[in-house]
């Protein structure tokens, strides 16, 4: 039986995934903001065929807690084999821009809380000689664009922060799987207007549980951003730098 | 806003759409002077799930299971969930919906809101029986469970209530046992209109689950002529997992030419000669029986995309085989007909909804491609149905007239004490006018 840690639980593709991991018969243990809401999942969760599902209602971006977050949850599932870390903000980009303050927030929610979380639980399953690390970075992390180069930045670092981790840990049987999602229709993109670019949280679930299987290292989700956002890349600087993106 | 249709793809609507994300949550905020309706799964073939220029709650997020009694088979969940993903962690379980209605993609909200029944209507009456209670989030801030005993008067006026009473966040729902996922089924040919009451009379004591495919293209002696289902969850074999489904998918929109007199005429011919004897005994997995059309997504795309209209009327017993004669020659006659004509006598038990569409007597369902001519055809059908002292199906309506939707739910105007003062929907501004 897995026994997996999932940060930012209640978020859109997390609760999806967490369904699919509950159907296994994994155990999971739900770190979020919001008690009642963790709550709610811990019923359905349990239902749907989890062994276990235990719930730590904190906010991930006091990095004071997390070895103790990691910690309690070992205990409590009695072993700790995945780490899920699914949560963070987009931020608005034009407050960000404007006010480094709201830029921080951004950082410290999805980068430096995750560095901070990595760090524990890498140490953890370095030591263990394994594990799995599930992390979301975004395609908005593979280049630098003016409508959100905040928030972009924020998984971009995490991605470079996860490559060398992958290169440290990959001889301890350690896998670091980078998952980035496209457009999404959660909470998190609740206020842009849908097109046929957005994906559904069960889709990237289903994905990223399958990669998970799979033990890959970085995965786009849906599958067509590997090709977007190859052209993306492929674009010379001296013309991106003109382009409204 | 954004355009919506429901299953039927008339009328459009233009909408607002928010959504409950968490059923903790309190109610979405309408846009300013703006109303709201709940909006589970759009299987609503008219506009009793549109609320046009206006905005509607998606409820689909609300889709956690809460609680399972395991003995009683008593399941409390989200109102968003959907009763394909209870029949998934209920069928393996030895439980099924004690009563389901032809899709299984519709929400547990929808149904309640709907009170909808089934092909065992005549032994077990509508949905809201098995219901124990459920929550009901109000504008005016209020959140109340809602049962036989507690606030019963919301209780009853929010079964089959439309969906205007408030936003369902969860229900509780009893299921029933089963041995497995087989129903031993027998299919009947029948010839004539009497034939077929005569059968389903015979059939009622002894099977649970009873319904008619009717040829709505034979004219004359042999209107009403079709074959009979009836049958009886298998009580013996051991529950086997699923057999593995074909899911297949309407393409596109098909032209509307498509759908025309001669290639419906040639569907219910063939469909009714499909069977070389008059009698067939089969054992089929519970999917196929209870949702044929579920294994083609999106199978209202084949109406082109005009869409089309479906009609549900019920006539009480007594006056059911002239009423329906008339109904079904009219139809005959004017070349319209409808590939999915579906006949049943409904039974007497009383419902828990002030609204809903439930009564002894015979009930007949059509779908009809939409074109100028089928509305003049469905009114002078409203009419015949009105004489009888029927009553047609909100969740099936597009267009019939305040005047008979009054006079087929005299109580209408009661239910308007019990709406939410916030909420309205685009069928319901279209009947409730004097």
């Amino acid at each position: 039986m897995r026994k997996i840690l999932v940060c930012g639980a209640a978020s859109g593709i997390a609760e999806a995934l967490g369904r699919r991991l509950a159907a296994e018969g994994c155990a999971l243990a739900l770190a979020g903001r919001n008690a009642e809401r963790l709550a709610a999942m811990r019923g359905d969760l349990a239902l749907r065929g989890a062994a276990a599902v235990h719930t730590y209602a904190l906010d991930l971006r006091k990095t004071g807690c997390h070895a103790e977050l990691i910690e309690t949850a070992a205990a409590a599932m009695e072993g700790l084999d995945t780490l899920v870390l699914a949560h963070g903000i987009l931020g608005d980009q034009e407050k960000a821009v404007a006010d480094f303050a709201v830029a921080r927030d951004v950082l410290e929610t999805n980068f430096l809380s995750s560095v901070s979380l990595l760090t524990v639980a890498a140490n953890r399953f370095a030591a263990q000689q394994s594990g799995q690390i599930v992390v979301f970075g975004s395609v908005a992390g593979d280049r630098g664009r003016q409508s959100n180069y905040v928030y972009g930045a924020s998984k971009g670092a995490l991605e470079i922060f996860c490559q060398g981790l992958r290169n440290r840990l990959a001889k301890r049987q350690v896998n670091i799987l980078l998952v980035k999602p496209g457009f999404v229709d959660t909470a998190m993109t609740a206020h842009l207007p849908k097109n046929a670019l957005f994906a559904s949280p069960e889709r990237v679930a289903a994905d990223i549980h399958r990669a998970m299987r799979q033990r890959k290292d970085v995965i786009y989700t849906p599958g067509f951003w590997k090709w977007v956002m190859l052209a993306v890349r492929l674009i010379p600087e001296p013309v991106f730098k003109r382009m409204r993106l | 806003m954004r355009n919506a249709a429901s299953w039927g793809r008339f009328p459009v609507a233009s909408e607002t759409v928010l959504a409950q994300r968490w059923r903790g949550d309190s109610l979405p905020q309408a846009p300013a002077g703006k109303t709201l309706l709940p909006y589970g799964l759009g299987r609503s073939y008219g506009d009793s799930c549109l609320n046009d220029g206006q905005a509607v709650v998606a409820t689909r997020l609300l889709r956690r299971l809460i609680s399972f009694d395991a003995e009683r088979g008593v399941l409390r969940c989200e109102a968003g969930t959907s009763l394909a993903e209870i029949l998934e962690f209920a069928i393996p379980r030895g439980w099924f919906l004690p009563v389901t209605p032809g899709t299984r993609f519709v929400t547990v909200g929808g149904a309640v809101a709907n009170d909808v029944h089934g092909k065992n209507h005549h032994v077990a009456g509508n949905f809201g029986r098995f219901v124990n209670g459920f929550e009901l989030l109000r504008s005016c801030g209020g959140r109340q469970w809602c049962s036989r005993r507690e606030n019963a008067g919301w209780f009853h006026a929010t079964v089959g209530g439309l969906g205007l009473t408030g936003l369902i966040t969860q229900a509780e729902v009893r299921l029933k046992p089963i041995r497995n996922r087989l129903i031993d089924c027998e299919t009947i040919r029948y010839g004539t209109l009497e034939e077929f009451f005569a059968l389903s009379l015979e059939s009622e004591p002894g099977y649970e689950y009873l319904v008619a495919w009717v040829d709505a293209t034979a004219k004359g002696s042999q209107a009403g002529r079709g074959l009979l289902m009836r049958g009886n969850h298998n009580g013996e074999l051991p529950m086997e997992s699923a057999p593995a489904e074909r899911q297949l998918r309407m393409p596109f929109d098909f032209p509307g030419f498509v759908i025309n007199r001669y290639t419906i005429q040639a569907f219910n011919t063939l469909y009714f000669r499909r069977q070389r004897g008059s009698r067939k005994c089969s054992r089929v997995d519970l999917y196929p029986f209870f949702y044929p059309l579920d294994s083609i997504a999106e199978w209202n795309r084949m109406y082109g995309r005009s869409g089309f209209l479906q009609w549900q009327c019920l006539v009480p017993l007594d006056r059911g085989p002239d009423a329906l004669r008339e109904i079904l020659e009219s139809i005959g006659r004017s070349g319209q007909g409808s590939f999915l004509a579906v006949m049943k006598t409904m039974g007497g038990i009383p419902p828990e909804g002030n609204l809903t569409f439930s009564g002894r007597g015979v009930t007949l369902a059509l779908d009809l491609r939409n074109a100028p001519a089928v509305f003049s055809l469905l009114e002078r059908l409203d009419r015949v149905v009105a004489e009888a002292g029927g009553k047609l199906y909100p969740a099936k309506d597009a267009r019939m007239s305040a005047a008979h939707f009054q006079r087929f739910y005299p109580n209408w105007n009661e239910h308007c004490r019990w709406m939410d003062p916030a909420f309205s929907s685009s069928f319901w501004r279209r009947v409730s006018h004097a």
